[in-house]
C-alpha cells in the first residue's frame, strides 16, 4: 500500500535519555538526511537502497531493505535502527525488538512537507538542531517555486523502464509524479496508479513534451535512438525534438534533503 | 533411471551392511552440522560461552540470548526438517512414479504453494483490516499450505478414477494445473505494485531466515508426521519398482499405498514450502545421491534421505547466513549453485551408463 503525501513520524519506542552513536539506517532518503545533519559518523551500518554520499555507501550493507537479516543487524551491536514502514520482513523486525533494539520507523511522503518534515522527525531521534538544515531546505523550495513561476506547466511523462520496446511509465501517485509537478511540469500520464506498462497508443495520445527517465545502463534503458525509432514514442513532440531529460534515479525520487535541488534541475532541464 | 531396476545388477546381493554404516554416519553428520549451526553466524556468539556464562549464574546478554534462542535454535530445527522432509518427499516420489525426475512438486505442490502465497503478497491488502491484523505475517505461510493442499487434492481427484489413481494422468494433470497455476500467478504478479514483486522474488528464491518458534510450532508438527509416516511406505515402495501389478501380487495395497504417499508428501512439502519458500534442488539431488552410494532399498533410502537432506539443507543455509553478512542470501541460491552441477554430473553419468 502507497503511503498517502502527509508525512508522519511514528515514534515505534520510547526515546532512551542517551544518544544513540551506533545506528543502522535503512532507506535513501533518512540516509541522506542523517549526512546532511552531519551524523554519519553516529551509524554503522546501511541498506542497499543508500548509496550517497560516498561516506554512506562506505558503510557495512546490511541487505535490502525489505530482506533484512535479524542476526546480520544484530551482528552490528546497534543501539537504534532507524528506517521507513517498508523496513521488513516483520519477522525480522520483530526479533530486533525482542532483543530491545529500539526501531523507529520514520515515513516521508512525496511532497515538500513529507522531505520537511522528514527532517524534523529524523533530527529529532538523533537529537540534534535540524534548524539550519530545515531553513536552507525551506529557502530551496522556495526559490524552486519562484522558479515554477505561473508559468504554464509543461506536459512531461516519466519513464521507468524500456526493455523490449515495452515502455513502463509513471502514473500518478508515485514519487516520479510528484517530482514532476514539483518541477513545473504537468503528467500526462495521471490517469493510473502506479508504474505500469502503457499500450504503444496511449502513448502516443499522450504526446508528452519531454520525456524524463532514470540513468541506467542496464538492459532496461532506452537510448535516444531507441526512444526516435520507438513506433509510438517516436511520433511524440518530445521525440520529435530531441526533449529526453536523464537524471540520477536516487537523487531524482528520493525525497530527502535533495530533492529541491533535484526538482531545480529538473525544472531548468525542461526548460532550457 | 538411477540404479531403480531393482536387483539386477546388484554386484554382490546385500547392500544393506554398507547402508548401515552409511546410516551411521549420516547421524553423525546431522548432530554436527546442527552444533556448528548453532556457532555459525554474523554475530560472533558462541553457544559455548553462552552457555558457561549462563551456568556459571552471570547474566547473559539480551542480544546473545535473542541471537541463540529466537534466531538460531529455531533456524537449525527448521533447516533440518525442511530439508529432511524435501528430500523423503522426493525419495517417495521417485519411487512411487518410478521415475528419477520426479520432485516433491510433482503432486502440483509446489506450484499450489506458489500461487498461495502470491495470492496473499498481492492480495493480501484487500482483507478486511480486523482480519488482516490477525493473519498478520502468517498470512503468507498458511496461504501456501492451503495452496499446496490444495492443488495436491485438486490433481488427486482428477487421477483418480473408480478408486484406481492413475500415476501417468496425475503426471500429466499436474503439468496441466501447474501451467495454470503459473498463468493465474502471472496475472497476480502483473497487478502487483514494486514493493509486492520485490517481496515476491526473494520469496520465490527461499530463505530459512524468516524461521521462528509460532512458525515452527505450526509447521513442525505436520512435517515431522510426514517424515514418521514415510517409513511405513518403504516396503511398498520397494515393490513398486517392478510395476504396479507385480506389487499388487506381492499382496501390497496399493491404492492406500499411493493415497497415503501422495497426502504424505503433500502435507510435508506444503509445510515446509509454507514456512521456506520455494528452494530447489534438495528433493532430486539428495535421494539420487544415496542411491548412487547405498542402492535403493527404500528401508534404508528413506531415513538416510531425512538425514542428508537436514544436514545438506542446514549445510546451505550456514553459506547463505554468511557470505555476504550482514546481509543474507535467498537460500535457494546456494542449493541451486550446489545442487545444479550435481544433478547434471547424475545426468552425464547416467547417459554414460546408457551409452555403455
Amino acid at each position: 500500500m502507497r503511503i498517502a503525501a502527509t508525512a508522519a513520524a511514528l515514534l515505534m519506542v520510547a526515546m532512551p535519555a542517551v544518544a544513540q552513536e551506533r545506528i543502522v539506517v535503512a532507506g535513501s532518503a533518512l540516509c541522506e538526511t542523517i549526512a546532511a545533519l552531519d551524523q554519519t559518523h553516529r551509524v554503522i551500518g546501511r541498506d542497499t537502497t543508500c548509496g550517497y554520499p560516498a561516506a554512506m555507501a562506505a558503510l557495512p550493507d546490511v541487505g535490502y531493505l525489505r530482506a533484512l537479516s535479524a542476526e546480520g543487524l544484530l551482528a552490528l551491536n546497534p543501539d537504534m535502527i532507524l528506517t521507513g514502514n517498508d523496513a521488513g520482513p516483520p519477522e525480522t523486525m520483530q526479533l530486533i525488538e525482542a532483543s530491545a533494539v529500539p526501531v523507529v520507523r520514520i515515513e516521508a511522503g512525496y511532497s515538500q512537507e513529507g522531505v520537511l518534515a522528514q527532517i524534523r522527525a529524523v533530527a529529532g531521534v538523533l537529537g540534534v538542531d535540524g534548524a539550519a538544515l530545515i531553513a536552507s531546505t525551506e529557502e530551496a523550495f522556495a526559490r524552486l517555486a519562484a522558479a515554477r513561476g505561473d508559468a504554464a506547466p509543461i506536459r512531461a511523462m516519466f519513464i521507468l523502464s524500456g526493455t523490449g520496446g515495452r515502455v513502463m511509465a509513471s502514473g500518478h501517485g508515485t514519487g516520479a509524479d510528484a517530482m514532476l509537478r514539483l518541477a513545473g511540469a504537468e503528467n500526462v500520464l495521471a490517469g493510473f496508479e502506479g508504474y505500469r506498462q502503457v499500450t504503444d497508443e496511449a502513448l502516443t495520445a499522450a504526446a508528452p513534451e519531454v520525456i524524463v527517465m532514470m540513468n541506467r545502463s542496464d538492459d532496461h534503458a532506452l537510448g535516444d535512438e531507441q526512444i526516435r525509432t520507438h513506433p509510438a514514442l517516436g511520433l511524440t513532440p518530445a521525440a520529435r525534438n530531441g526533449r529526453i531529460l536523464r537524471m540520477d534515479g536516487t537523487f531524482m525520487l528520493g525525497f530527502g534533503p535533495r530533492t529541491p535541488e533535484a526538482a531545480m534541475a529538473l525544472l531548468a532541464a525542461m526548460r532550457n | 533411471m538411477v540404479a531403480m531396476p531393482l536387483a539386477e545388477h546388484m554386484p554382490s546381493g546385500d547392500r544393506s551392511q554398507r547402508a548401515r554404516w552409511l546410516i551411521a554416519l549420516l547421524v553423525l553428520l546431522t548432530v554436527a552440522t546442527c552444533l556448528v549451526s548453532l556457532r555459525v553466524g554474523a554475530a560472533g556468539v558462541s553457544p559455548l560461552a553462552v552457555l558457561g556464562d549462563w551456568l556459571a549464574g552471570r547474566d547473559v546478554g539480551l542480544r546473545d540470548r535473542v541471537i541463540l534462542l529466537d534466531i538460531r535454535l529455531p533456524r537449525m530445527l527448521t533447516g533440518v526438517l525442511v530439508g529432511a522432509s524435501l528430500a523423503v518427499s522426493g525419495a517417495v516420489m521417485q519411487g512411487l512414479f518410478r521415475n528419477p525426475l520426479a520432485d516433491p512438486g510433482i503432486v502440483g505442490v509446489s506450484a499450489g504453494a506458489g500461487l498461495g502465497a502470491v495470492t496473499a503478497i498481492v492480495l493480501g491488502g484487500l482483507l478486511p483490516p480486523a482480519l488482516a491484523v490477525w493473519a498478520g505475517m502468517h498470512l503468507v505461510p498458511f496461504a501456501a499450505f492451503l495452496g499446496g493442499l490444495g492443488s495436491t487434492l485438486l490433481l488427486y481427484r482428477v487421477s483418480t478414477r473408480s478408486g484406481r489413481t492413475s500415476v501417468a494422468t496425475m503426471l500429466l494433470a499436474g503439468i496441466a494445473l501447474a501451467a495454470l497455476a503459473g498463468a493465474a500467478t502471472g496475472m497476480l504478479v502483473y497487478v502487483a505494485d514494486d514493493a509486492q514483486l520485490r517481496d515476491l522474488t526473494f520469496w520465490g528464491m527461499g530463505s530459512i531466515a524468516g524461521a521462528s518458534w509460532i512458525k515452527l510450532a505450526a509447521a513442525a508438527p505436520v512435517m515431522l508426521a510426514g517424515l514418521v509416516a514415510a517409513p511405513f511406505l518403504a516396503r511398498a515402495l520397494n515393490a513398486m519398482a517392478l510395476g504396479e501389478s507385480a506389487a499388487l501380487h506381492l499382496g501390497i495395497r496399493v491404492q492406500m499405498m499411493k493415497a497415503l504417499a501422495i497426502v504424505t508428501v503433500a502435507a510435508s512439502v506444503g509445510a515446509a514450502v509454507a514456512i521456506s519458500g520455494g528452494i530447489g534442488f534438495v528433493g532430486i539431488v539428495v535421494p539420487h545421491l544415496l542411491r548412487l552410494a547405498m542402492g535403493p532399498d527404500h528401508r534404508f533410502l528413506l531415513p538416510a534421505a531425512a538425514l542428508l537432506g537436514g544436514s545438506l539443507l542446514l549445510g546451505a543455509d550456514m553459506v547463505a547466513r554468511v557470505v555476504v553478512a550482514p546481509a543474507e542470501l535467498p537460500i535457494g541460491i546456494v542449493t541451486a549453485i550446489v545442487g545444479g552441477p550435481i544433478f547434471l554430473w547424475i545426468l552425464l553419468r547416467k547417459r554414460g551408463l546408457v551409452d555403455l
